[in-house]
């Protein structure tokens, strides 16, 4: 009887937190569309660097393979759907076909880029996967000619945007009073895939194959000594990591409804490995937590530098966009210097970065 | 001796690192149900034959059949799929994951499910998952350290990290266990204790080839013993005959004894 009680009580706590969250999720596109729908854009790509951010997780976090050019799936994801939706070819297929074969392209490349890397560790694995990022990047900046397929620098314009049902996700509609903008509408999509995403990360990571990547990162030696196929599962962690990165690609293109090679920089592989180590490497609500911090704290800067400078000195001493990188950097250094396991690690993390393993 | 009582076959067997020669045509069978000691002194290519047995090198001549089968032992992973399980001399455990976890891993060889298991969670692979946790605490009661089961690895006693490595080994289903230096830096009683472990772990049905620097384990457990001595088998017999062949002892010794 009182354990059923005490159940019950863990059920409401369990109930109460979920719908705290369901609640705030609701209620983000509104408040920020209060600062304008610049902030609901903010929101939306917030949401798109925590795809991003926990597919390179299952690389970097799960299996502990070094990835620095995690940007070309999803430059491949943003292509694919910019190329099967976009005036340039002529096609405009739906984006229930786009995304799934996005994500399944990304998927082949993850293999093609994991397979050459597979006895590389560390230094010499990020030297590679750094110099594939690069390759990706550089292919879309010339595949221009002789044939032309990516429109080189210029990038692809007048990308179609996800449409359900005739209802397009560029414009404003109203519903019942309630004026939804185009940004909201792909923050409302955005959020039903990120807890689709974050559902399957979070099986992946208590499954056998969760475990077989996590054997491999402690020792790799071992691993294969319990029978791993080492080959294969981390060929595993690069097709799933990347598949991730293939779907953001492809939302990406639909939301911008522009794409170009310099989206996909070197800085951009940079930027989501730093929401992995800075949040919490292999742990998701850590990941989740780097990215939206990582995407919102500079927006926030931008935005914020200015006024601020203005309320406190009556005028403008240091350009605001220098200063925004300053801060950002010096955040980062002191997060690391003072949480080397990064905001919100998992308790395992933890323990490996504070003992000694021997 | 039949065909059906021998379990692995290794023939002459050699692996050499640059100049050195390590192993020098090795040859050695091991019965099914035995528990079978490989000694010598140190770098006599004890640890270089367990490494060339399950993959980890590759040999450079001679072979092994294991089970009436060649082995094509490329890939640690296919030895251990074929029945091979091996704990290694300086313990190597998945330290960050509990006791329990480390041996679930084990279990990977023998079961099956994959991304899509994972993700749908569906009835097949909760059932195997629930299999998974039950023989991974079956094979924490059988080694005797079911009470740690939820401490991390690198947290147990040396003692207890050996009985978790053999506890992995043998999730995998091993027809042969091998045991590198398993008593290694064991006090009298766990030393006592480990040697119970592995005699009921043959009897279970397990065949063990085991190396070890405890001479006075290895001649009370091991059913026969082959000695190497810088990479060639000096001699190969039961435990008592062994003892006595002056090869043996000139090699433990050095030199001859005048």
């Amino acid at each position: 009887m009182n354990d059923r009680l005490r159940k019950s009580a863990a059920w409401r706590q369990h109930w109460v937190g979920l719908l705290l969250v369901g609640a705030t999720l609701l209620a983000v596109p509104f408040i920020a569309a209060l600062g304008g729908q610049a902030w609901v854009r903010i929101a939306n790509f917030a949401i798109l660097y925590v795809f991003l951010a926990l597919g390179l997780n299952i690389v970097v976090g799960y299996a502990g393979l070094l990835d620095l050019g995690y940007v070309a799936f999803y430059a491949v994801g943003a292509y694919t759907y910019a190329l099967l939706a976009s005036p340039h070819f002529g096609i405009h297929l739906p984006f229930w076909v786009i995304l799934p074969f996005g994500a399944a392209l990304a998927c082949i490349f993850g293999v093609l880029l994991g397979a050459p890397t597979l006895k590389l560790r560390g230094d010499y694995l990020a030297i590679v996967t750094l110099g594939f990022g690069e390759i990706i990047r550089i292919f879309m900046n010339n595949l221009n000619a002789p044939i032309n397929v990516t429109n080189g620098a210029q990038g692809i314009t007048l990308i179609d945007p996800i449409r359900i049902a005739g209802f397009s996700f560029a414009d404003t509609t109203n519903i019942l009073g309630l004026t939804i903008s185009g940004p909201q509408k792909y923050y409302f999509f955005l959020v039903a895939l990120a807890i689709a995403i974050i559902i399957i990360n979070v099986r992946l990571q208590d499954s056998r194959i969760g475990r077989a990547w996590q054997a491999i990162r402690e020792d790799e030696v071992a691993a294969k000594a319990c029978g791993i196929n080492t080959r294969n599962i981390k060929l595993l962690a690069f097709a799933m990591g990347a598949s991730f990165g293939g779907i953001a690609g492809g939302v990406f293109s639909a939301m911008q409804g522009f794409v170009s090679p310099e989206s996909f920089s070197l800085m951009e592989s940079i930027t989501i490995l730093a929401m992995v180590v800075l949040g919490g490497m292999g742990h998701i609500p850590g990941v989740i937590l780097g990215a939206v911090l990582l995407t919102g704290l500079p927006e926030a800067l931008r935005y914020g530098i200015e006024p601020l400078q203005r309320a406190l000195f009556g005028r403008m001493i240091i350009d605001p966009e220098s200063l925004r990188m300053l801060v950002f950097g010096l955040a980062l250094v002191l997060v690391m210097r003072f949480r080397p396991a990064g905001l919100w690690p998992s308790s395992q993390r933890r323990r490996e970065l504070t003992e000694s393993t021997d | 001796m039949s065909e059906r009582q021998i379990l692995l076959e290794a023939h002459e067997v050699a692996k050499h690192f640059g100049g050195v020669k390590a192993l020098h045509d090795v040859s050695l069978t091991i019965r099914r149900g035995e528990i079978y000691g490989l000694i010598g002194p140190n770098g006599a290519g004890k640890t270089t034959f367990f490494n060339c047995l399950t993959g980890l090198y590759r040999n450079e001549g001679g072979y092994f059949v294991f089970d009436g089968v060649k082995l094509a032992a490329d890939a640690p992973h296919k030895a251990a799929e074929v029945g091979i399980a091996r704990t290694f001399q300086n313990i190597r455990l998945f330290g960050n994951m509990t006791a329990i976890e480390n041996v679930m891993v084990g279990r990977h060889l023998r079961t099956g499910a994959g991304v899509l298991g994972a993700i749908t969670r569906n009835a097949a692979t909760r059932a195997e998952e629930a299999a998974i946790t039950r023989r991974a605490e079956e094979l924490l009661h059988y080694v005797g350290i079911h009470e740690r089961a939820h401490d991390y690895a690198k947290h147990l006693s040396y003692g207890d990290q050996r009985r978790l490595e053999i506890a992995r080994a043998l999730a995998t289903e091993p027809k042969l266990l091998a045991l590198d230096e398993p008593a290694a830096g064991m006090n009298g009683t766990e030393t006592e204790a480990l040697r119970v472990l592995v005699e009921g772990i043959c009897r279970d049905g397990v065949t063990v080839l085991l190396i070890e620097h405890d001479v006075k384990l290895v001649m009370g457990l091991c059913n026969r013993v082959a000695v190497l001595d810088y990479g060639e088998k000096i001699c190969e017999d039961v435990p008592a005959v062994v003892q006595k062949d002056p090869r043996v002892v000139e090699a433990y010794l050095g030199g001859s004894v005048a």
